[in-house]
């Protein structure tokens, strides 16, 4: 394009007239800076990469030799040349599910009664105290739920068969209603892995949900209260709308930790491969369970196999946490009141 | 503009062919109600804002609240339904009386007085995903006011024209509240707030974020209003005061000392004869 230029009155001077090259500007520091955490950003990604190469590469001898039999073996026999992640897999989602459905309504509940309920002095006192759980090890968690949770949640879980046995998920195979009824059969079981995991999924989801309520814009909340709307009104009208996003994306960061957790699962459960729905009923196994079970005495061979269930697993929570991060980074945008 | 067309659209609403549902459910009596603040004090934490304001504010009346900016105003209008306590540490003194019935006084559920005493506030503030239609009934639905389907559409064609919005949005009920321009946004506001039928509407600088088109607007929405319900409003700009109140009051603040009201009395005396000389200086524009 041709303007005509401004140079004398007269002059009928025409030139092209082209952007000025503009360089963005930055002081030294910002340069360090810049470069420091392009570094450490970049050094992440890497790591995380590497991992991924290390195991796709390990999996390769183990993929070739079973093949699909992989997927849909559920034995886990080295000894008879028979391996397959069937179960573990389903073993590790009934135990994750289980947290999640356990975690997801309470810490939704906690995390909307920091925000919205509780008085404005103990608000930071409640904060610590879900950050306090947060960094409890979860071998504590384990040691708690096999030696405190356990004996009474078998009562629960006998409960739950006696009245809703009928129900795939919740029958026991044994007599719930036997004089002396068989407690074994109720330990170890992925119910109660799942109940101990969702103490370490609560304060991750509860953290990002309170995150996130805490943004609800002020104007909106004003707005709900001085309709006469009730505390839960306005959560119900502004501060769950605004944050749907973070609902969903802390609770899937908190499925991510629960499909990885290994301490606690393997303290508790009672290692059995066979694919099952009956969440109640003792022995189960997950796949970080079972590979901090047999990685001490693995031949080469074995070794392989369990990485490349560790490959699995990686893929999988790697999926989740991707999904959460981009609804929770989705969620932030347009859902206030600017105009 | 196209007022005529406006005074026909109202005119056949009120003969109550499309809102007889409505109407007929309307049990209120429209003029408002008398809402009096006696002896008002507050505090925000150790600092005190207001000093023992008292102001009378009778119904199908409109009174505007003028000041310089920090003197108390929204404070003031905040108390007066008792969303001032909603601020971590604040605190205050005195009564407010809803027709003779002090609303702080205990056993007042504080859900009902702000039901009864509605607000717009400064900045608009529509719940952005909820729908047009949806945004304007929302206080039925925080108040738990069950409405059916067809009464629903003849209020929400009510407020709206009340509010001087319905030609605008009658196309696009279905839109998200957060499409408007930012008149249109504040008079979906007050739409919103006359759906649960406040005996008493306070308007906090409604119109200081607005255009002159979109302030002019919503001063026909007021004058419309102003024999429906008691109208508060605070406003920074002295024509407006005097365009859509028939009643002001003066607050000031001195330096480090709370506010209170200077003077207060019919709109027309305030401004051309105002006994207080400092009341003269601030209409005047001499500070402030
Ligand atoms: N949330 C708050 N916390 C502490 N002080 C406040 C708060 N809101 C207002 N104030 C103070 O109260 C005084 C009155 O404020 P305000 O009522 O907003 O004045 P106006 O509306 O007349 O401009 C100001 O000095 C202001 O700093
Ligand atoms: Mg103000």
């Amino acid at each position: 394009m041709t303007i005509v230029g401004n140079g004398s009155p007269q002059g009928v001077q025409i030139t092209p007239r082209l952007p000025r090259r503009l360089t963005p500007g930055r002081e030294p520091s910002d340069w360090i800076f810049h470069g420091l955490a392009t570094t450490v950003g970049l050094s992440v990604l890497a790591v995380t990469g590497a991992i991924g190469l290390f195991l796709g590469y390990q999996s390769i001898p183990t993929l070739r030799h079973y093949g699909w039999h992989f997927f849909t073996q559920s034995n886990w026999l080295p000894e008879l040349n028979q391996i397959g992640i069937a179960a573990v897999l389903v073993g590790t989602a009934e135990v994750a599910l289980i947290a999640m459905f356990v975690s997801f309504p309470l810490a939704l509940m906690f995390a909307l009664f920091i925000t919205d309920y509780a008085p404005p002095r103990i608000k930071s006192w409640l904060v610590s105290a879900v950050d306090l759980m947060a960094a409890v090890p979860s071998i504590i968690y384990g040691l708690w739920g096999f030696f405190l949770l356990q004996p009474h949640a078998i009562d629960v879980a006998r409960w739950l068969s006696q009245y809703l046995g009928w129900l795939p998920i919740f029958h026991v195979d044994t007599d719930p209603n036997a004089a002396v009824w068989q407690q074994s059969s109720y330990t170890g079981s992925a119910f109660i892995a799942g109940l101990a995991v969702s103490m370490m999924a609560i304060p991750l989801a509860c953290a990002v949900m309170r995150a996130v309520f805490d943004q609800a814009p002020l104007g909106e909340r004003e707005a709900a209260m001085a309709l006469g709307g009730t505390r839960f009104g306005v959560a119900r009208t502004v501060v769950l709308p605004f944050a749907k996003g973070g609902i969903i994306g802390g609770t899937m960061l908190a499925l991510g930790r629960a499909l990885g957790e290994t301490a606690a699962v393997l303290i508790i459960i009672s290692p059995e491969y066979l694919i099952k729905a009956r969440i109640l009923e003792a022995g189960t196994q997950t796949i970080s369970a079972l590979i901090a079970a047999n990685f001490g005495d693995a031949t080469t061979s074995q070794l392989s196999a369990l990485l490349t269930a560790g490959f699995v697993l990686f893929l999988i929570t790697l999926t989740v946490n991707t999904c959460a991060a981009v609804v929770i980074r989705r969620s932030r945008s347009g859902a206030s009141t600017d105009i | 503009m196209t007022t005529a067309t406006d005074e026909a659209l109202i005119q056949s609403t009120a003969d109550g062919q499309i809102m007889s549902g409505w109407s007929e459910r309307a049990p209120s009596p429209r003029g408002g109600a008398r809402l009096e603040a006696i002896e008002v004090s507050a505090w925000f934490g150790q600092t005190q804002v207001l000093d023992d304001v008292s102001l009378s504010m009778p119904p199908a009346t409109v009174t505007a609240l003028i000041g310089p900016s920090g003197c108390g105003k929204s404070t003031f209008l905040r108390i007066l339904n008792r969303m001032h306590e909603s601020v971590p540490g604040a605190q205050l003194a005195g009564e407010v009386r809803l027709n003779g019935e002090d609303i702080y006084a205990p056993g007042q559920r504080v859900t009902r007085a702000r039901k009864r005493i509605g607000m717009v506030f400064q900045k608009p503030n529509p719940f952005p995903a909820m729908s047009i239609a949806d945004n304007v009934t929302s206080g039925l639905a925080l108040t738990n006011i069950r409405i059916s389907r067809g009464d629903r559409r003849g209020l929400v064609e009510d407020c709206l024209n009340r509010a001087g919005l319905w030609r605008e949005v009658k196309d696009r009920l279905g839109a998200p509240g957060s499409v408007l321009s930012g008149g249109q946004q504040q008079r979906l506001c007050i739409a919103r707030a006359l759906a649960v039928e406040p005996e008493v509407l306070l308007m906090d600088e409604p119109c200081s974020a607005l255009d002159p088109t979109s302030t002019r607007r919503i001063e026909e929405t007021i004058a419309e209003l102003s024999s429906q319900v008691t109208i508060v409003i605070v406003t920074h700009n002295m024509q407006q005061a005097h365009r859509v109140s028939q009643q002001a009051a003066l607050f000031l603040a001195d330096e480090r000392a709370p506010g209170g009201i200077v003077e207060c009395g019919p709109t027309e005396q305030l401004f051309s004869n105002p006994v207080d000389p400092r009341t003269a200086d601030y209409v005047d524009g001499r500070f402030g």
